[in-house]
């Protein structure tokens, strides 16, 4: 993986710009020294490390503005960074970089159920949101699983999703507004407690501009009240396709459950060992949730087990109670952790078409043999969202490298049957060298048109989501050549 | 101009000189001058899979024609959009593109979101002739940048659309509508919140001031499984007891084809103006417009106001949180008050860098969205 090579005048800049920062900054939210700035050298996507040349932690959004406009003035580049979770590398720094994090900025701003929206600084964590209305019966509805520690800020970069989508969307589809720092220090406001855009919906385009347009200081988030009960379904099936097909025929029922989880033998053999949920030893089991009132899910979950014998289950359980509601999540939602304490594994999140899963999860298994490692498969399957874990040994030389072609190759079979790279993580580092895959020139020109009009010297995050010899002659000029990392 | 395929329409956009009216269906009343364009010509569905809730539709497909087809699978635009036509005293046939380029959605957006939320993905030909694609065919996808929103209500001022992937839902079992009587615009909207704030997960929720008849009238709609909505109504109609008289009323679909079309100011004369604000804002702002007809749509989020002709809506309601349009004026109105809600200097200068962006000779819609560059 290639970055850019650091820029000799900004390095040689670092006094300069760190006096400048502290007269801007409290002392202690400006890190310059190179142990503690090692905090900040990755984020989630570990493979890869660097540490940044400074890093701020402003706790205002005039305090971001008068960064991003010393930044500005200053020719450096700079990273934002939410909580550091990201899977894809949006926060990986670049040694000439600022990374300006915003996890000082956590609070509540206003809560207003009349109107339902909740207005928050963008380092509040999502779960912290929901946490925040819980008790009134509220939330927050996209839960992307590193929903413990990821950021608001990082959810609308990445336009984060989760399990619960299906029903609720992703955050583009409940992010009402944002308060937001372009590169030269001008804060704007975009939507608020209305609804829709009136002129041209550039709130749209920042969610999920992986922080390359500005940087989102304040959120207006749209929460719901809770349902009054969920429940789910646990079904097993012989083969994938069976699996596949009983997905496809719940959606045509008219039957709209908050989530379909799916999972194929490899990932059921590692949850059962890791967490002994009790699951069905099958090729494929389906996690179905349904929402509502008693007999409303009772109603829902019968017309969901009639579709399902259709498609000869070898398992069929329902959740009676809580306890046994939380014995069917167990399993799939210790996947990540299964997988982990297994091997180490990469997590992909490419996205198909539902009809294309046998398909694809056949064509996975054949390349999982041509490449002599182990793919276990968990995803959101009603939406199409694929997590295929690819299992390797960082320790083995080259099973890193292995893997990642392999990883290549799966995102590129997501996009060969009309599917996308990512889902919900994002490009970052990651994904970016593959975006020609998805991409005409021509299509990616008119994305990085938009980030020449919010950040014209290309400052903010440059180095991610658009292949590096794409975007090179717009990340400076003068850039020097760009090196291995 | 009427082209046959995207290819024909790049050439005649990229040897174009002249201004060019986008036009896909022309219902929607736009004020644009210049030589149509029309996208009459790429017409059909490309791609439908009910099982997985998608369609990918060309662009110029009349929106009779989607809705037909849907309908045959159960299924349907969740998003609701309104039809234009008697309102704004136009004809034509609307088109799914004509509805995504101008995201026009109706009394479910409060519930299930804006037509743009549904569109997955877009191809359009820029102002270059350079046909462009974003987005795809999958509900979940953060590949790069978002340009299926930006082109979603940017009414073809940075490309003409092509075609549109779109994710469609079930058309519930039923529906049925909790309608209450006599409320003030306050109590209206103080209903409609704890109704919206609810578990119910209601799907429309408007409040007419002078329904039929003349008296108020607020309607809070349900959609689902026969057992469900009569579960829901009736906890809603216990919820809001203490709002005066109300029952329920099944087979309320007219009233929300009424509503969705603003039929209270058909054939009726003045302007026409169309106002998203915070619910809880909406009685003080519509209090202000000296309006003769109001109709509160989105639990009060979206307020449509008949005002006598000329009107400058927006200098009566001052700095607002939200943004007002000019949906039905004379020319010479809508010249001098503009159609879309000025937007602050920084916010206006990127809409207009993104416009010289996509659109460099300043061919499409030109005027529409802000004044000429």
């Amino acid at each position: 993986m290639q970055m850019p090579k650091p820029d000799p005048a900004v390095l040689a800049a670092k006094d300069r710009v760190r006096e400048r920062l502290e007269e801007v900054l409290p002392k202690d939210a400006v890190i310059s020294d190179p142990v503690e700035a090692r905090v900040y050298e990755c984020d989630a996507l570990t493979a890869y490390k660097c540490p940044p040349m400074l890093a701020v932690l402003p706790s205002s959004t005039e305090e971001v503005a008068a960064v991003l406009k010393i930044c500005h003035e200053e020719g450096v580049p700079v990273v934002p960074r939410g909580s550091g979770t990201s899977l894809a590398g949006g926060a990986l720094p670049t040694a000439d970089s600022v990374i300006l994090g915003v996890a000082r900025m956590n609070r509540v701003l206003e809560t207003d159920y009349d109107n339902r929206f909740i207005r928050v600084q963008s380092g509040r964590t999502n779960l912290s949101v929901t946490g925040a209305v819980e008790a009134d019966g509220f939330f927050y509805a996209p839960d992307p699983s590193s929903q413990l520690a990821c950021a608001i800020a990082g959810n609308v970069a990445m336009n984060s999703g989760g399990a619960h989508c299906l029903k609720y969307g992703v955050t583009t589809n409940n992010l009402l507004g944002v308060t937001m720092v372009l590169m030269d220090g001008t804060v704007i406001e975009l939507g608020g407690a209305h609804l829709d855009a009136g002129g041209l919906d550039l709130l749209g385009v920042v969610c999920g501009s992986e922080g390359q347009l500005g940087v989102v200081t304040e959120a207006t988030l749209r929460i719901l009240h809770k349902p009054e009960g969920a429940r789910p379904v646990l079904m097993g099936f012989d083969t994938n396709e069976a699996a596949g097909a009983c997905v496809a025929d719940i959606i045509r029922a008219g039957v709209l459950p908050v989530a379909i989880e799916f999972m194929d033998r490899p990932c059921i053999e590692a949850c059962e060992a890791f967490a002994g949920a009790g699951y069905p030893m099958c090729e494929a089991l389906l996690i179905v949730e349904v929402e509502g009132s008693e007999a409303e899910i009772a109603a829902q979950l019968e017309k969901i087990l009639q579709i399902a014998r259709r498609h000869d289950p070898v398992e069929l359980r329902e959740a009676k109670d809580a306890d046994e509601a939380g014995r069917i999540w167990l399993g799939r939602k210790s996947a990540f952790g299964a997988m982990g304490q297994i091997n180490d594994y990469m997590c992909l999140d490419g996205t198909i078409p539902v009809s294309a899963l046998p398909e694809v999860l056949r064509r996975i298994g054949e390349m999982s043999d041509q490449f002599g490692l182990k793919v276990a498969n968990v995803f959101h399957a009603g939406d199409g969202n694929m997590h295929p874990l690819i299992l390797f040994d960082a320790n083995m030389p080259g099973q890193l490298e292995l893997c990642e072609e392999f990883g290549a190759e799966i995102l590129k079979l997501c996009v060969e049957v009309g599917g996308c790279l990512t889902g919900e993580h994002g490009v970052g580092v990651e994904k970016r060298d593959l975006m020609g895959v998805q991409y005409a020139p021509k299509d990616l020109e008119a994305q990085m048109a938009v980030k020449d009009v919010f950040d014209p010297a290309w400052l903010l995050n440059p180095a991610k989501v658009f292949p590096l010899d794409v975007s090179g002659a717009r990340r400076t000029a003068s850039a020097p050549a760009d090196a291995a990392a | 101009m009427t082209p046959g395929s995207e290819a024909e329409l790049a050439e005649l956009v990229a040897a174009a000189r002249g201004p060019l009216c986008i036009r896909g269906g022309g219902t929607r009343g736009l004020p644009v001058e210049g030589e149509v364009l029309s996208t009459a010509g790429l017409s059909g569905v490309t791609l439908y899979e009910p099982g997985a809730l998608t369609l990918v539709v060309a662009a110029g497909t009349p929106l009779a024609e989607v809705e037909a087809a849907l309908a045959a699978e159960g299924q349907r635009l969740p998003f609701e959009p309104m039809d234009h036509r008697s309102l704004l005293g136009t004809v034509g046939d609307p088109t799914i593109g004509g509805v995504i380029a101008a995201n026009i959605s109706g009394p479910r957006r409060i519930q299930v979101g804006a037509a743009r939320d549904f569109a997955l993905g877009v191809r359009f030909v820029d102002g270059t002739g350079t046909a462009i694609r974003n987005g795809g065919r999958v509900m979940k996808n953060v590949t790069g940048y978002d340009l299926v929103k930006l082109l979603s209500g940017s009414w073809g001022t940075l490309g003409v659309l092509t075609e549109v992937a779109l994710k469609v839902l079930p058309v519930p079992e039923t529906e049925g509508s909790v309608v209450l009587h006599g409320l003030t615009p306050e109590r209206a909207v103080a209903a409609m919140a704890r109704a919206l704030g609810s578990p119910f997960e209601v799907s429309g929720a408007a409040h007419l001031p002078a329904g039929p008849g003349g008296t108020p009238r607020t309607l809070i709609r349900i959609e689902g499984f026969g057992d469900q909505v009569t579960y829901r109504t009736g906890r809603i109609h216990a919820l809001l007891a203490g709002f005066g008289e109300a029952h329920v009323e099944m087979e309320t679909r007219a009233d929300w084809a009424d509503i969705r079309d603003v039929r209270l100011f058909h054939d009726i004369a003045g302007d026409v103006w169309r106002v998203s604000c915070k619910p809880s804002d909406a009685p003080g702002l519509a209090g202000r417009m000296d309006a003769r007809g109001l109709v509160f749509d989105w639990g009060g989020g979206l307020i449509w106001a008949l005002v006598p002709s000329g009107t400058d809506v927006r200098a009566k309601l001052g700095t607002f949180g939200g943004h007002a349009t000019l949906v039905r004026a004379a020319p010479e109105t809508r010249a001098r008050l503009g159609t879309f809600q000025p937007e602050p200097a920084p916010v206006a200068a990127l809409t207009a860098g993104i416009r010289a962006r996509f659109d460099p000779k300043g061919l499409f819609n030109a005027g529409l969205m802000a004044p000429a560059a």
